[in-house]
């Protein structure tokens, strides 16, 4: 990809929908049995022992541990954020978690439970998981869980305009919603599942990457597919090539779905070998999950005694 | 130290149950062969791995007469219906004894454990499953009403891909109705022995499969042998072509599956991504030991510098070392020869002014070890350009139109297999019928199942192996 972008000045290409859409098309085509065979390839790596051990810790610092429900309560959202800090409490050596990820009316909540912890607060906004909202809406949703103290926003674009092809519009809003967040982490969620090809899911992550998203995030885990691998595939050679045409690193989240220690090892795998050992780090990769993070503590626990605790043994939150 | 250090993750080799010798099958028997008794050596670290009694001559006589009575006896008599339990049989006992049968391939052959055990021997199983199907409906497979088998077949096999090798020979020939004396590569006989094993157990009359291990004196005298019907050879285009000659004006029927300098075509509207897979999997997948590997990349001029910056990254992640490690994707060059030639010719390719790369990697200290290589700037005239490697070395050429690709494609006496990269259906269907290949992979490059028949033009032999067409070879 870089002699198709090297000597573009990439403010050219959103200059006007036109311009954005043959930036956006002239973009290498994705075939999908190739990059589906790809990350089925890549889930063979054999992680083992200290290499296993390693990667759990890892995974576990990389975890937005999160609850997006309406019955969500000030109550559970304090129990979210003691385990956000201290996952296993009988160990202390566990890591902490990246952050706790809530709705924008829980974010004063989060921000008073965590204290001084070094675990970020991000906050859903923008009409969260839809879209649908006029834009002054969403703007002052992201402005208010931002006021509140979120340190990351979880914004949605809208597939509809990505779909009919208004690429500018989705770029606009991206670009608008970077402005509210300040000095807030912007994770852009493509909402991949609706998205539907994976040319698709290049597209849009590059619109992401161009109108300024720290991060790139699969899927509002409120439709299914959520996160798959190819998908991450896609979205992680899109951080790779986005940097190795102007020197900016940009993180991927993939949300949705992710439930065993397994399949969050073999995403690490796949950020290791596709975009690079840089991205193995909390600031440029992430998971979007809930009961994955009890998993990687049973199987911390596995490790080090050889044995497995029961589901009892970790709390439930 | 990298910060996600994979730890080591080897394959436990008593898996492969390895005896510290093995013989040959001959008549339903097991017999220590007449020939030599020679020791088959680990690649990837050369300590021996047990010893053969290769076949002598009196035992490829006793083969055939085997072979020959089989033919006229209860496996020739054997309706198609019964013949195809018979192959199911071998066909789920490979399955059973897969982990065994990978360790064994990766232990006697040098590739990883990764292939042997998601590629030769899941594809060695279905081979046998395929040809299963067919053995009870020859009459409707469009070769006439009554087809009949040929008689003995002598199958000579090569060293890449041992046990699958061995499956797509005797597969077909036993779906037919045909006998077999099969002789495996003298460097990779010990899965072809465990077939040997298989077969007994799946109570195969006596002689209708003989397996003979040694060197080429056995092969030839397989092939002199007036009693043998049918020839098969897979392996190089030189000894394929003394093959020709040996058995000219003999009656004896022929197939040969031989070398390849494939050309895999990179078009500029290609998806890159899976392209440069593609490439890789060409080319390095068992370690360029592929007759159709796609050993000269032909890239369109506009994407090359592209499509090198992505070979050069993607190359810096395979991961070469122990093949029983699941973690590995380069093993052991198969033998000391081998890599001489392989030595040889990208010297050569130096010395004619290509420039030569690899990624940065610890070769061990012992075994047969050669480094992924990239050569650039290459010319259609250069030898790396023209001589089969057999080797994890890519030729890297580049073309301006579809025409000059085809041209250059074209331009080899082999003519085994073509892939081309692109996103237009258009192109890929023109393309497909100019390319002089027995094969022509569209988005994708080394894929095989065995519904679908392979084989070679020109120099890369004559007659399909696979599919439908696989029971051509096998039928008069």
């Amino acid at each position: 990809m870089s002699s198709t972008l090297s000597g573009l000045d990439l403010r050219d290409v959103t200059r006007d929908d036109a311009a954005l859409r043959r930036f956006l098309s002239g973009l290498p085509g994705v075939d999908q049995v190739g990059a589906e065979a790809r990350a089925a390839g890549l889930a063979t790596r054999s992680i083992k022992t200290t290499a296993k051990a390693w990667a759990i810790d890892t995974a576990i610092s990389m975890v937005d541990l999160t609850t997006l429900e309406g019955a969500d309560t000030p109550g559970k959202v304090r129990s979210l954020c003691a385990k956000a800090v201290h996952p296993d409490p009988s160990d202390l050596t566990t890591p902490s978690v990246a952050a706790v990820c809530v709705y924008p009316d829980l974010v004063e909540t989060a921000v008073d439970a965590l204290g001084g912890a070094p675990v970020q607060v991000a906050s859903v906004a923008t009409a969260f998981p839809s879209g649908r909202a006029p834009l002054p809406t969403k703007l002052a949703d992201v402005r208010d869980a931002v006021a509140a103290g979120a340190t990351e926003i979880d914004m949605v674009i809208d597939r509809g305009a990505f779909l009919a092809g208004r690429y500018l519009q989705v770029y606009e809003e991206i670009v608008a919603t970077r402005e509210a967040c300040g000095v807030a982490h912007l994770k852009v969620i493509l909402e991949t599942g609706e998205l539907a090809t994976l040319d698709n899911v290049r597209r849009a992550s590059w619109l992401a990457l161009l109108a300024g998203g720290d991060f790139i995030k699969s899927s509002t885990g409120k439709i299914t597919p959520a996160a798959t691998p190819p998908v991450a595939l896609v979205m992680l050679e899109a951080v790779r090539d986005f940097a190795q045409t102007t020197y900016e690193l940009r993180g991927v989240k993939v949300a949705g779905g992710i439930r065993a220690s397994k399949e969050a090892i073999r995403y690490l795998v796949m950020v290791n070998e596709i975009a690079g050992e840089q991205w193995l780090d909390p600031s440029l990769f992430r998971f979007g999950a809930s009961s994955l993070l009890n998993d990687l503590l049973l199987q911390r626990h596995k490790l080090r005694t050889g044995a497995y605790d029961g589901a009892d043994y970790v709390t439930l939150d | 130290m990298p910060a996600f250090d994979y730890a080591p993750a080897p394959e436990s080799r008593d898996v492969a149950r390895l005896r510290a010798s093995y013989g040959i099958f001959v008549d339903g028997q097991f017999r220590v062969g007449a020939g030599e008794a020679i020791k088959t050596v680990n690649p990837a670290n050369e300590e021996p791995l047990a010893e053969v009694a290769e076949a002598g001559p009196a035992d490829v006589a006793d083969a055939v007469q085997a072979a020959r009575n089989a033919f006229e006896g209860a496996w020739g008599r054997m309706p198609g219906r019964e013949r195809a339990k018979y192959l199911f049989r071998i066909a789920r006992a490979i399955q059973e004894r897969a982990r065994e049968l990978a360790v064994l391939e990766s232990l006697d052959n040098g590739k990883p454990i990764r292939e042997s055990r998601d590629v030769d021997i899941p594809l060695a199983a279905a081979h046998f499953f395929y040809y299963a199907g067919w053995a009870d409906k020859l009459e409707h497979a469009g070769f006439g009403p009554r087809p009949r088998p040929i008689g003995v077949a002598g199958q000579v096999i090569p060293w890449n891909f041992p046990l699958l090798m061995a499956a797509w020979k005797i597969a077909p020939a036993l779906a037919t109705g045909n006998t077999v004396v099969l002789k495996p590569a003298e460097t990779t006989p010990l899965t072809a022995l465990t077939l040997a094993e298989i077969i007994a157990e799946a109570e195969l009359p006596a002689g209708t499969v003989n397996i003979l291990a040694g060197g080429p004196s056995i092969g030839q005298a397989i092939v002199d042998h007036a009693g043998i019907d049918k020839i098969a050879f897979t392996g190089s285009t030189e000894v394929g072509k003394a093959i020709q000659r040996a058995v000219a004006g003999t009656g004896k029927r022929l197939s040969l599956e031989l070398g390849g300098k494939a050309a895999n075509i990179v078009f500029d509207d290609a998806p890159l991504d899976q392209a440069v897979e593609g490439i890789v999997n060409g080319i390095f997948f068992n370690q360029g030991h592929v007759c159709c590997a796609g050993s000269r990349l032909l890239v369109q001029e506009s994407v090359i510098d592209e499509v090198i910056a992505a070979l050069h990254r993607r190359l810096t992640t395979l991961r070469l070392g122990d093949p029983l490690d699941k973690n590995t994707d380069i093993g052991a060059i198969n033998s000391a020869a081998q890599l001489a030639r392989i030595r040889e010719l990208t010297d050569a390719g130096e010395e004619e002014g290509a420039t030569r790369w690899s990624p940065p990697c610890d070769l061990p200290d012992r075994g047969f070890w050669f480094a992924p290589t990239v050569f650039t700037n290459v010319s259609q005239a250069h030898r790396i350009a023209r001589e089969e490697i057999f080797g994890p070395v890519l030729s890297v050429l580049t073309f301006r139109t579809p025409a000059e690709a085809v041209e250059k494609a074209n331009n080899t006496p082999y003519g085994l297999s073509a892939g081309i990269w692109t996103d237009k259906g258009s192109r890929i269907l023109s393309m497909a019928g100019k390319l002089r290949a027995g094969v022509v992979w569209a988005n994708t490059f080394n894929r095989f199942d065995p519904g679908s028949p392979f084989g070679g033009y020109q120099e890369s032999g004559f007659g399909r192996e696979g599919g439908r067409h696989g029971l051509g070879p096998y039928l008069a």
